[in-house]
């Protein structure tokens, strides 16, 4: 069952469908003359888990940068829930982009932490400096999520004095503290050492259990059947075909899923 | 050195030395502050997506460093008063100093501002900031750091620069040591001495800046 194609109502008798909390129409965005996305379409359900995978220069992260408003898009719609739409065609306004960040967070290929903050100031300064909530609370929540993923200790450190998969968790805890709707995640583990890569993903796999919704631009295909409740394989700036994981990456129908699966399984 | 050369060292570094704290060194602090401001703001424009903001940036860098600094202080203090504008000795050497830093700063400004990886402005936007929120509390203290030792160079050739305005009429260390030369004929001895006054102010501020380096490293990796 694929949330992208049905509406909630058409789900069969006993699957509920999960209502629909991202959704995106006719996104286009070229760059000069360069169409880097044609016609983009998806729905991800509130809870849900989608994939994007493809050959780099495809449009993944391009999709993932519009979703936070790092990238403007030339036409299309983004909604996030009831109450956030951004257009596109008309010229969006710093309102509604402001509103679609405030319900995303992202998660950065190379962390991009602050490096002249602390672990602990990284995670509140949003939370405190943007959202305006107390210190004292923002604070206690930062050092509940740092000690969650082993962190706690390394409140006071700088990025610098961390390894890259300590950053990485600090760079998910970061976006965590926003209280987000919605997780966006670029390439969470391409970063990293070999050796390092396990721990984030069983985070980023952690918090899909518990229910977050999130958008994940991923080549980890082990890691996409086992935590995306979707798959989207994108090619030439278009979706060249979605569907269940399970399906989708034994069983892809385009060719040139089919291709790309080949060349990420048999490298040489 | 006998003694009486020796004895004139020492009178006269107290008149050179007074130079230098009255003079020199606040009318060096005074306009590199005010410079700095100024390089900000054009630094500010320089980068400013709005091309007719950047041009005008662009045509005060180009004239500031395109023109002598003796030539700009002679405009403002002896050219100036021709269209009914006197300014005093002192205000008028903060001014062209000022106007000169204010060029030359903005260009390092700019540069330390660039350095800053695309990264840490998405960091910034993703976390929820403005623009200027994203400039003042993420990028500029990162450019700061890389903009430290460029800027220190500015204020160390301020700080030599300023021995111009004796030539109108500021009483700084150069100019206290003119007029003892001119008293006593030791020509040598006493514009020795001014240079090796401003060489050890120039000593202090490299230390400084070596203090101030090691503060703003303190979280990055070496």
């Amino acid at each position: 069952m694929s949330p992208t194609d049905l509406p909630a109502d058409a789900a069969p008798v006993g699957v509920p469908a999960p209502e629909p909390l991202l959704r995106v129409r006719g996104l286009r965005k070229s760059f000069g003359t360069n169409r880097v996305l044609e016609s983009i379409d998806l729905t991800v359900g509130r809870g849900q888990v989608l994939a994007l995978i493809g050959p780099s220069g495809s449009g993944k992260t391009t999709i993932l940068r519009c979703l936070n408003g790092l990238e403007l898009a030339d036409g299309g719609t983004i909604s996030i829930g009831a109450e956030v739409t951004l257009d596109f065609g008309t010229a969006p306004v710093r309102k509604e982009l402001t509103a679609l960040r405030d319900r995303s967070a992202m998660v950065f290929q190379n962390y991009n932490l602050f490096p002249h903050k602390t672990v602990l100031e990284n995670v509140i300064e949003g939370p405190i400096i943007v959202q305006g909530r107390p210190r004292a609370e923002a604070t206690a929540e930062a050092l509940a999520l740092l000690d969650r993923v082993g962190l706690a200790d390394k409140r006071d450190a700088h990025p610098f004095e961390l390894s890259g998969g300590q950053q990485q968790r600090v760079g998910i805890v970061r976006a965590l503290a926003l209280r987000p709707q919605l997780l966006l995640f670029d390439e969470p583990t391409s970063s990293l050492d070999p050796e390092l890569v396990g721990d984030v993903l069983r985070l980023i796999k952690e918090l899909a259990v518990e229910g977050w919704t999130m958008v994940i631009v991923t080549h980890e295909l082990e890691f996409a059947r086992e935590v995306a409740t979707e798959v989207a394989f994108v090619d030439g700036g278009t979706i060249v075909e979605h569907g269940d994981p399970k399906q989708l990456l034994r069983n892809p129908t385009q060719e040139r899923t089919r291709q790309f699966l080949h060349r990420l399984l048999f490298p040489f | 050195m006998n003694q009486s050369t020796w004895d004139l060292f020492l009178s006269s570094l107290g008149p050179i030395v007074l130079g230098a704290v009255t003079g020199t060194i606040p009318l060096a602090l005074v306009s590199f502050a005010v410079g700095l401001a100024l390089a900000l703001v054009l630094a500010l424009m320089r980068l400013s997506r709005r091309r007719w903001i950047s041009s005008i940036a662009r045509v005060y860098i180009s004239i500031v460093r395109g023109t002598p600094l003796l030539v700009q202080l002679f405009v403002i203090f002896y050219g100036l008063p021709s269209l009914g504008v006197l300014i005093d000795p002192w205000p008028s050497a903060v001014i062209a100093f000022s106007v000169n830093v204010g060029g030359y700063a903005a260009e390092v400004i700019r540069a330390a501002i660039l350095s800053v990886p695309k990264g840490q402005w998405e960091a910034a936007y993703m976390i929820g900031m403005s623009h200027r929120r994203a400039l003042t509390r993420i990028i500029l203290p990162q450019a700061a750091r890389v903009s430290v030792p460029p800027l220190s160079n500015t204020f160390i050739s301020l700080v030599k620069d300023t021995s111009l305005a004796s030539l109108i009429l500021v009483t700084e260390l150069f100019r206290q040591a003119q007029q003892v030369a001119a008293f006593s004929q030791e020509f040598m001895l006493l514009y020795l001495e001014a240079a090796l006054v401003y060489w050890v102010i120039c000593l202090a501020l490299s230390s400084v800046q070596g203090v101030l380096e090691t503060r703003l490293d303190r979280y990055v990796a070496h």
